[in-house]
């Protein structure tokens, strides 16, 4: 490890590593650092998301692909169901492999890749490059760095030195829970979505197929309306009901934030992606693909003003403009839509079940789902149709 | 004062985002509470997807256990 850097990236998820690779494609010499011992362990993520998506930023190796799911359920409290075909296809990742490879990636670009580096401060001062402080195999360590991009997830600690408050809200704050279960029963080509008080208050439990015998089971919920449950309590309750005879291989906590992005994620030689930046799909709870966009962007805006010698917040305001056009003007959208969805009643999503389930499948889309779901906020709609045209347009 | 119970603890880090003081740091193999600036708000209980955090009036060990 050396003590200079042009780039410095915290956290090797898929947006740390998408920027590493992208910032060292373009001739920069940078350095992606990882807490953890392993990248891609633990898994805290339910791993599925858009295929058509995926492919926009990265060639998909085949060791990725847990399952291809081409149809979504959605439960509601009362157990009745509504299939519909999903509007794209989905993936459902082995993120230990998939998280793996993105950060070989970075590094056959030319970025060195340390795990078990743990930034512990990072030193912003007027006139001066920043300084990172970090632990390597328990040695301290300096760097020095042009261009700090953060991509340390839903903890966010490191923006906070660059005097970005990240603290999100309690209320979008979602805690989850999740496990690998084996040996059951279940749909490999579905994406099961349950909804109720009473299973995940204000979010929803997911069974995403891993295999034709096993899934990855968990949930998110709103802390303000579980009257004290945890995650953990609520998933071992479903699971006991659902799966009884299933065989848990993991059990993992996560937290995902379902918040608005935070309004700046750039200043004077900083940038912030990903989960620390609040990029979530703030409805689905979804990282994945908005994350590495992020990734991919500030890569590439730091590989270009590392070569122009200008790292003022000035130029890399690039970043920041990108995300909103190609994401973050939806995910506003999709943040009021959160909104409203948290306040729906168990009666709600029975009623919402009925009327679909008197549609004629083959009539039934994610749109419509959307339409009747909101039908009750006819502005939301507008938004619906917005976001699913654009999303047909861009697939 | 905000205990940590290590053994449920999973150092997810979903505390320290709504951690309204930034007084928790987690680093590879443990959280930390700055018990300085904790203001003992308690959205880190209420957020902790395993409950591995509560609130005790007893001087009990945390970081130097």
């Amino acid at each position: 490890m050396k003590t200079e850097y042009d780039v410095v990236v915290v956290g090797a998820g898929p947006a740390g590593s998408m920027a590493a690779r992208y910032a060292a494609e373009k001739g920069a010499s940078v350095v992606l650092l990882e807490r953890d011992r392993e990248i891609g362990v633990p898994v805290r993520c339910a791993e599925a998301t858009s295929l058509p998506g995926l492919r926009k930023y990265v060639e998909i190796r085949d060791h990725w692909r847990a399952v291809i799911a081409t149809k979504l359920r959605f439960v509601a409290p009362d157990s009745n169901a509504v299939t519909v075909d999903s509007p794209e296809k989905s993936i459902v990742l082995n993120r230990r492999i998939f998280d793996h490879d993105l950060a070989a990636d970075a590094a056959r670009q030319g970025a060195e890749v340390y795990t078990k580096a743990n930034v512990t401060d990072v030193l912003f001062s007027d006139n001066k490059l920043p300084i990172v402080k970090l632990t390597y195999i328990g040695r301290e360590k300096e760097i020095t760095a042009k261009i700090v991009i953060a991509a340390d997830g839903v903890e966010s600690r490191i923006a906070r030195m660059a005097g970005i408050r990240t603290q999100t809200k309690f209320e979008d704050t979602e805690p989850c829970a999740q496990m690998l279960i084996e040996d059951i029963e279940i749909v490999p080509d579905r994406l099961d979505f349950y909804f109720g008080s009473e299973l995940a208050p204000g979010g929803y439990v997911w069974v995403f197929p891993k295999s034709d015998r096993s899934a990855n089971v968990g949930l998110g919920f709103n802390a303000a309306l579980s009257n004290g449950k945890t995650a953990l309590q609520l998933l071992e309750k479903f699971v006991a009901d659902k799966f009884p005879n299933g065989k848990i291989l993991t059990t993992v906590a996560g937290g995902v934030p379902v918040a608005n992005t935070l309004k700046k994620i750039v200043t004077d030689n900083f940038m912030v992606v990903g989960d620390a930046a609040r990029q979530v799909n703030p409805l689905s709870g979804g990282g994945i693909l908005s994350g590495m966009a992020a990734g991919q962007i500030a890569g590439q805006v730091a590989a270009q003003a590392i070569q122009n010698g200008d790292y003022s917040q000035k130029i890399l305001n690039a970043y920041q403009k990108e995300w909103k056009k190609r994401i973050g003007q939806e995910h506003d959208k999709y943040f009021r839509f959160k909104e409203y969805v948290v306040n729906m009643k168990d009666q709600d999503f029975n009623d919402l079940a009925d009327i679909l389930l008197k549609i004629e499948p083959s009539e039934i889309s994610v749109l419509t789902v959307f339409k009747v779901a909101v039908r009750k906020k006819p502005s939301l709609i507008i938004d619906a149709i917005k976001l699913f045209s654009r999303q047909a347009l861009n697939a | 004062m905000i205990k940590i119970d290590y053994q449920i603890c999973d150092l997810c880090g979903t505390c320290i985002s709504v951690c309204p003081v930034d007084c928790m740091i987690l680093d590879e193999i443990r959280l930390y509470i700055n018990e300085k600036t904790c203001t003992e708000c308690e959205l880190c209980i209420r957020v902790c997807p395993f409950g591995a955090l509560s609130k005790t009036s007893q001087k009990e060990s945390r970081n130097e256990d």
